[in-house]
């Protein structure tokens, strides 16, 4: 009898993405140099590549949650703003300025709680976005831009519009500090990633999530709870977009209610979709997630390294959007094939 | 006779009461606040958000979205910068070379969308990255138009007694408000837009031209978001890349409030100007009232936005 071997099969899915970023490895292997030049300096790993990992680990976060936003059906256009709500939150508890609102509440200024703090405000905006789309069955794109647009200006109302600057050990440690040699930031993803990943494959959360997607009517009558487990999945989804939030405002040490996750939603969405995750919803890809987000970083950190100026940074991304688009889709494979079969004849 | 309201009116005439309130209220508690031409003002001043709102509604109505805008406003403008100053094109040819670069940019989004069966969302996000960053490509920081026939232009205003005047830029808001109007309702393109927002299978089984339209109302939009940009030139005298910046969710927004759901095939450009009025009334009356900061606006429309958006789900549920 043939022994059981369970063979490693990689979903069609995740294929486009890895080979976009193969190919994008490559051509830097090529082209760019010191690109894989990886050193170590005072037991820290520094290099290209290392850069990459620690400047997409915020996209990465938010992408798990959007992931699972978009695996049942909806999408989440607020986490920018809640990333800015909650960088200002706990550069405010830290530093207590004087012109901010926060320096009302006489808190001691500990980090535990100062982050138990802006945690839970990402999770309760998470939770009042779940509300409107599982309650009140409001289309969820609407829902979340509800907060997008206001999200932005509680941020500003909590600075006063200013800059909150932070001079605080550990803090600074969650946006720069480095583990067994890796950076930080990068730990936090894989422990957010390892217990996504063990909810969703390895219980029955996953089977929920992925069938209140696809076909919610169905799933609500085999007895599926499709209320909660889309509130939930908001709630969890303000939840990474919080601690995103936190890791953004430790790297520079500081708050910028302005401009610290802006357009960083359609950053995640793009990570998503490029991940394997169809915008409809019903199945969901979260190591596709991440290299969709690290597809992303890689692209603008090739675009500097290679010394294109700044100001055409958006136009490659743009045009990289609109090929791996195509790359996945059915009807422009069909189109290529069809003028490769003509010519062949 | 009893006056009766169709059922499809009521989101349109809240928002209009809505408008009616806030107007009056500000009038009340803010000196100086009621004038013609504070009224007028709020056309104006808010003009080029309401022209890129305007096809943004043709867009939402058509079930679709469209980013780009905000980020086309931007381009827009320092191309007539550039154009005008550095290279010395005539303004109206210059107009005419950034109104055909908006619809190519806008076709072309519309295209990829239907032949490549792609979701609006993220065609019209990469959109919104090349207009930003063919902006940016074009000049990196704002530059100032200093033309004789800019000074015409905003010269050109119809006087309302002697206290008040129309200025050129409400008269272009008011003109598109007018004629997007008109096609809604009668124009066959606008009643095709509707058809395809309800249910794009029926209207494909009806024999209705889909892709025409599909493409068309993306052209249309980003039409509309090139002229915000000329107004936008023509209101500041200059052009900058950064111009427009998250505008595209202002004019969602104003769509929003303005009674057009984001699910397609309910809504009128009308709602969508006194959506426009709404945002414009918010933000002059927290200017006037001169001690609340700018970031106010942000949270009362969201407020707006969410109080609207509840009470259509109400009717929808009706219905």
């Amino acid at each position: 009898m043939k022994p059981f071997r369970r063979k490693i099969r990689i979903p069609e899915q995740l294929i486009w993405p890895i080979a976009a970023l193969f190919i994008l490895l490559i051509f830097n292997f090529l082209f760019t140099e010191n690109f894989f030049h990886i050193e170590i300096r005072n037991g820290k790993l520094f290099g290209s590549l290392i850069d990459i990992l620690d400047r997409a680990s915020p996209l990465m976060l938010v992408a798990l949650g959007m992931t699972l936003v978009i695996a049942t059906g909806g999408i989440d256009l607020s986490v920018g703003a809640v990333m800015a709500i909650t960088g200002t939150i706990i550069a405010g508890l830290l530093a207590m300025p004087d012109f901010s609102i926060l320096s009302w509440f006489n808190l001691p200024a500990s980090f535990s709680l100062a982050l138990c703090i802006a945690l839970a405000t990402g999770i309760i905006f998470g939770a009042c976005n779940g509300i409107l789309v599982s309650f009140f069955n409001i289309q969820a794109i609407v829902a979340t831009l509800i907060l997008m647009v206001a999200g932005r200006g509680i941020a500003q109302l909590l600075s006063n519009g200013q800059i909150i600057t932070v001079q605080n050990d550990t803090f600074s440690f969650w946006g720069n500090g480095y583990f067994l040699g890796f950076p930080f930031t990068v730990f936090i993803v894989i422990i957010g990633f390892a217990v996504c990943w063990i909810l969703i494959r390895k219980t029955a959360l996953g089977l929920f999530v992925e069938a209140s997607g696809s076909n919610p009517v169905a799933s609500h009558y085999s007895g599926i709870n499709i209320r909660m487990v889309k509130f939930m999945i908001y709630g969890f989804s303000g939840f990474c977009a919080g601690l995103a939030g936190i890791l953004v405002a430790a790297d520079i040490k500081a708050a910028d209610a302005n401009n610290a996750g802006l357009y960083l939603e359609l950053d995640a969405i793009l990570a998503t979709v490029l991940g394997g995750t169809a915008l409809k919803g019903g199945r969901c890809f979260l190591a596709g997630s991440l290299i969709g987000a690290v597809l992303i970083q890689s692209v603008t950190t090739t675009i500097l390294t290679r010394g294109v100026p700044v100001e055409y940074t958006l136009v490659v991304k743009a045009l990289v959007i609109v090929m791996i688009c195509l790359l996945q889709s059915a009807e422009f494979r069909r189109m290529i094939i069809n003028r490769f079969r003509k010519t062949g004849k | 006779m009893k006056l009766k309201i169709a059922a499809k009116n009521i989101p349109l005439l809240a928002t209009i009461s809505v408008f009616v309130l806030l107007f009056a209220g500000s009038s009340f508690f803010l000196k100086g606040f009621f004038s013609l031409q504070v009224f007028i003002n709020l056309f104006s001043e808010n003009a080029f958000l309401g022209i890129a709102a305007l096809g943004m509604t043709f867009v939402i109505l058509s079930g679709g979205i469209d980013l780009s805008v905000g980020a086309l406003i931007g381009f827009s403008s320092i191309l007539l910068s550039r154009l005008i100053m550095d290279i010395g094109i005539h303004p109206v040819i210059a107009f005419a070379i950034v109104l055909l670069s908006g619809v190519i940019l806008g076709t072309g989004m519309g295209c990829l969308i239907h032949f490549f069966n792609q979701p609006p969302f993220l065609i019209t996000l990469a959109g919104m990255f090349l207009a930003r960053g063919l902006g940016f490509v074009i000049k990196m920081e704002a530059m100032p138009v200093r033309h004789e026939f800019y000074k015409q232009i905003n010269a050109l205003s119809l006087p309302l007694g002697h206290t008040a005047f129309i200025p050129f830029t409400a008269f272009i808001f008011v003109i598109l408000a007018v004629i997007t109007w008109y096609i809604s309702l009668y124009a066959k393109f606008g009643r095709n837009i509707y058809a395809m927002g309800g249910s794009e299978q029926s209207a494909l089984l009806m024999g209705l031209p889909v892709r025409r339209t599909k493409i068309g109302v993306y052209a249309f939009s980003g039409f509309c978001a090139s002229l915000a940009g000329i107004v936008y030139s023509l209101y500041t005298f200059s052009g900058n890349p950064t111009a427009g910046t998250t505008l595209e969710l202002d004019a969602i927004a104003a769509v929003v409030i303005g009674g057009t759901p984001l699910i397609g095939g309910i809504g009128s450009p009308i709602g969508t100007v006194v959506g426009v009025l709404i945002l414009g009334v918010i933000q002059t009356s927290i200017m006037f009232q001169g001690s609340l900061s700018s970031w106010w606006t942000k949270i009362v429309i969201g407020i707006l936005l969410l109080a609207f958006i509840l009470l259509q789900n109400l009717f929808q549920r009706k219905l």
